[in-house]
Parts: C-alpha cells; structure tokens; sequence
C-alpha cells in the first residue's frame, strides 16, 4: 500500500485498518469509488464527448445558435444578478437575524432554510400563483404594464427563493464569531457605524458572502424546476438554457442539448472552483 | 456640536455634556438605521418567500379544500405521490450505505483516487438536473451509447422506473456523504484509536464509537437526502417522461396538472410537498441543535 510508506498519513492509516481491515477495507473504497464513477463521472463523461462528437465546428455552431447563445446570456446574466442581489439582502438577512432580538426570530431564521426542503417546482409554483397576471398582484402591477411572471422578474424571483440559505448561512457564523471587543474598541475611539462596518466587519465577512453569492449563481444557472413554471420560456425572452436544454430533448437534438449542457458544466465549474478556492483561502487564514 | 470646549472653565462638565448629546443623535440615526434595516430584510423575506408561502395556502383555500382533497386523493395523484416516497427510500437507504462507506474513505483512508472521489461526490451540487437527464439519456436512452448492450439484456432504463432511481440517486449522491465527511473530519481520530489500542476490532470500534458520534450527522444527511429526492423535478421528467402511473413522481403529476389548469391537484399536491418539506425541515433544525451540542461536547 502506497499510504503506508507516507508517514504523514501513518496515523490515519492505523485507524482505517482499524476500521475497515484487510481485504473488506479495499472493497468498500473501491465499492464506493465504483459508485460514484458509475453515476457522476461516465454520464458526464458522455455527455461532453458527444457533445463534441460531431466536430469542434458543429459545436460551435451549436452553441452560438441565436436562440441558444440568447438563453446562455440570459441564464447567466440572471445568475450574476442573482448572485449579487444574494451578496446584499443575504449578509442584510443574516445580520438581521444574529444581531436583533424580536418575538419569532427563531422561526424565522428556520424558515430561511426552508427553500432548502422545498421542491424547487414548488416554489415556482409558489411564486407563479402570488405574481401571476390573474393574481392581485400581478393585475395590479399589469395595471402600470409591469409583468412579473412569465418575464424576466419572475425568474429572478424564483432564483432568489431556491438560493435565499446560500449567503445567510455562510455569513452567520462569522458575524457570530466577530470578536465584540473588537467592535466596541471601534466605537470608543469614535468610529460611526458605517466605519466600524467598514473596518471591522466587512474585511471579515467579505469572503464569506462573496463565496456563498458565487455558489448561489452556480446554483441559478442550472436551475430548472421553478423556472419552467414562472418563465413562460418564451425564446429571446425568457428561455434560460436549462429550459432550452429540454426543449433540444424533447424535440429530438440531443446533441445540440450536449453541447449548450457542456457550456453550462464548464461555467458552473469555474463558480464551484472560485467559491471553493475563496473558501479554502479563509479557512487557511482563520487557522494560521 | 453645542458646546465647545473653554479653557478656563472645569472642562468635564461641558465635554461630557456634548459626548452625551453627540451620542444621542448618534444613537437616534443608529436605532433609525437599525429599524429601516430589519424593515429591508422583512420585506426581502416577505416578497421572495413568505409571500409566495401564503399565496399557496390562501390560493388551495379558495379552490375550496374539499375538490383540493379529491383531487389530491385520486388514484392517478396517490400512484404520483407513491412513486416519489419508493424514490425517497430507495435513495435514502443507498445513501446511508454509500454515504457512510464513502465518507469513511474519504476521511480516514488514503489511497489513490481519494481526491477524485471527493470531487465526483462532489459534482452533482454544481450540475443541472436536466443536464444529468440528458447525460444518462445518452448512455443508456434508447439511442444511447449502451442501447444495444440493453436491448440485448432486454433492460428499459429510461422512460422507466430504473431511470427515475438513477436520477434520484445522482442528484442525492453528495448530501449524506459530505455531512458525515465534515463530522468526520471534526471529531478526530483519537476516540477510535484509543478502541483500537484496548483490542475492539473494526466492527466494534465501528458500531461503538464511531457510529455513536456520527448518528445525528447521518441522520441530517439522510434527511436532506429525502427532501431532495422527494423534490427531484428535471432529472426525473427527463428520464421518466412522466407518463401517468408509470413514471410520473409528485412533482411532475404537479407540472403537468398546472400546464394542463388543472390547479385543484396541481396546487393540492403542491401544498402536499410543501407541507411534507416543512416537516422536514423541522426535523433537520432539531437535528442541527442536537449536532451543535454534540461537536461541543468532543471539543
């Protein structure tokens, strides 16, 4: 075994024999590799080959088809507005709910987690029945020509519902852990609020709300259930590329879903590598 | 500000006095802010969340609960609603064994393939659910890479109850298997070790000390695990197509009832989903707390 001669693992080591010994110990790891080999790796292994199969050129075309590139735009300018908006009204959310007292904070700060359990078609739906054109709302923002559903708000509104944990969950802990004294030593040597925001809390919170905002917009750009039902998925308009995805399903050009998929996989990578790289950075500092 | 400072006079007085009134419309802008701030975040709230809550309930209210209910109840919704609760437990017991297997691996081996591993555990977090439709459409569809070795085998993975669990299974693949990973990671090895130096083998140091530890871990991944496999919208429409009482889970009978305006079951299963998701959230806040106490405890 290649882990014994590194003595810096030595110790684990001990325990996994420990654990799982001998031959069993093998087999469940390489039971659990198998499994996630056969589940995540080859389908979307075969998802970018074919997507490519047909040549880089055809790819491309695919790809830049203009109601294809239209959805790609649309999905991830959603995404980074999402994002942002997360980044504000999530670090406002947790702060809110860390640093107030009021009857129900409990609950409430319970129910922040709720779109985490909910059914992302739910809450589309959810959303769809509050802002839809027959709703009281929705005929009254018709009244001054302001659609919300089946436009571009309603898809911002859904995405915002299904990542709303995202940036309040990762910033309360760090506004929990923000040294008071360090706070009040602002104060006393006369720092208004908005500077002792500024120097004490944003250098610390900063990372934390921009790492989680990034995962909320890789989590929007593929996000499908709510959308399909508050979008009206009307091409140029409102047909994000998870919708365009399945309609290229449906309508028998898997392909040509393969390719503006690939597209997806590698921006939704790039905001999972950020967030994580953002993360890992923090937790090396908050250990050292 | 009022008063300055004189030289002559006793200078405490007048100094305190204006630290007090600087302090006061300090305090005054402070508590303005601070109230215009949770105002901000309760509208946020409302507008984005309980709002579209409420509009559920008071929406299947007006329907009237009684077509709600019969809708609901129908045989086509019950078979809908069953489909999703085998997909919830077929997924939550493969979880709690691959997810254990898996995070111990993870945590306590080294070997080659370890990074991969995490990373692919990982993956489903950042992908598309239609886009896992369509990567398993194309490996084992009907004219997926693997067509002919299924036809030959005589196997019907998509658009049939095999495709829904593979969907269901990829899309709940990270939650058990990070949660007992993190947990893991935190309690350390020195309890496990200590078993092993007294003589307990695996097993025992296994279902002793570290099962013990990690119990409220697996049972929040496991729950997470049933909510997303019970809310699992695109990868099962992609590879079960939804056809009525063979392939349609609770979520596509309810996109399919709302296309088709037949709000009473639509909204009726909605409410339905809704209601099951609070109840699970309820019991992941318990099992949150009951974790925060433990991980402080082993501190």
């Amino acid at each position: 075994m290649t882990a014994r001669s590194n003595a810096e693992g030595s110790e684990h080591v001990r325990t996994a024999d420990a654990l799982l010994p001998g031959p069993g110990q093998r087999a469940l790891r390489g039971l659990a590799l198998a499994y996630v080999l056969v589940l995540v790796a080859i389908p979307l292994a075969t998802l970018v080959v074919l997507a490519f199969a047909d040549g880089p050129p055809v790819f491309v075309e695919r790809v830049t088809d203009e109601v294809a590139r239209d959805a790609l735009v649309l999905t991830l300018g959603t995404g980074v507005l999402v994002g942002a908006l997360n980044v504000l009204f999530g670090t406002a959310t947790a702060w809110v709910l860390t640093r107030y007292r009021f009857p129900g904070r409990g609950a409430l700060s319970a129910l922040v987690d709720l779109p985490l359990a909910v059914p992302t078609l739910v809450a589309g739906v959810m959303i769809a029945v509050l802002y839809g054109p027959s709703s009281l709302v929705g005929t009254t923002f018709a009244a001054w020509d302001v659609e919300i559903v089946f436009a571009k708000p309603g898809i911002v509104l859904a995405l915002l519902f299904v990542t709303l944990p995202f940036v309040v969950r990762a910033v309360e802990p760090v506004l929990a852990e923000i040294d008071v004294a360090e706070e009040e030593a602002a104060i006393v040597l006369g720092a208004g609020p908005w500077r002792v925001f500024r120097t004490v809390f944003f250098p610390a919170l900063l990372p934390a709300a921009l790492s989680a905002g990034i995962r909320s917009t890789g989590r929007a750009i593929g996000e499908f259930g709510s959308i399909v039902v508050v979008a009206g998925n009307i091409p140029f308009e409102t047909l994000t590329a998870p919708v365009y995805v399945f309609g290229e399903i449906e309508s028998g050009a898997p392909r040509a879903a393969a390719a503006v998929s690939t597209v997806l996989l590698v921006f939704a990578l790039a905001l999972y590598v950020g967030a994580t790289w953002i993360e890992r950075k923090v937790g090396a500092r908050h250990a050292s | 500000m009022r008063a300055e400072r004189d030289v002559g006079a006793p200078a405490i007085a007048p100094v305190e006095a204006a630290k007090l009134d600087a302090r006061d419309t300090r305090g005054d802008r402070l508590a303005a802010g601070r109230v215009a701030l949770g105002a901000v975040v309760v509208l946020y709230l409302a507008v984005v969340l309980l709002g579209p809550m409420g509009a559920l309930v008071a929406e299947v209210s007006r329907i009237g609960i009684g077509e709600v209910l019969s809708a609901v109840l129908a045989p086509p919704a019950l078979e809908a609603l069953g489909m999703s609760i085998a997909l919830v437990a077929i997924s939550v017991v493969v979880n709690a064994f691959v997810g254990t297997i898996g995070a111990i691996a993870l945590v306590r081996h080294r070997f080659v393939g370890r990074g991969l591993l995490g990373a692919l555990a990982d993956l489903p977090l950042a992908v598309s659910p239609v886009m896992i439709g369509l990567a398993f459409l194309l490996l084992v569809g009907r004219e997926g890479v693997l067509a002919p070795v299924l036809e030959a085998l005589d196997w019907k993975i998509v658009y049939a109850f095999p495709g829904l669990v593979i969907g269901t299974l990829f899309v709940t693949l990270p939650y058990t298997m990070r949660e007992l990973a993190y947990v893991l990671e935190e309690i350390g090895t020195s309890e496990e070790e200590a078993a092993a130096t007294l003589g307990a083998s695996a097993w025992q140091t296994f279902w002793h000390v570290t099962f013990p530890n990690v119990r409220v871990a697996l049972g929040y991944g496991l729950l997470m695990t049933a909510a997303r496999a019970l809310g699992e919208f695109g990868a099962v429409l992609v590879l079960g197509g939804s056809i009525s009482g063979q392939t349609q889970t609770a979520t596509t009978f309810i996109h399919d009832a709302v296309e088709e305006r037949a709000l009473a079951g639509g909204y009726g299963m909605a409410l339905v989903l809704g209601a099951i998701s609070v109840v699970l959230l309820a019991l992941l806040e318990h099992l949150k707390h009951r974790r925060a106490r433990a991980l402080g405890r082993t501190k």
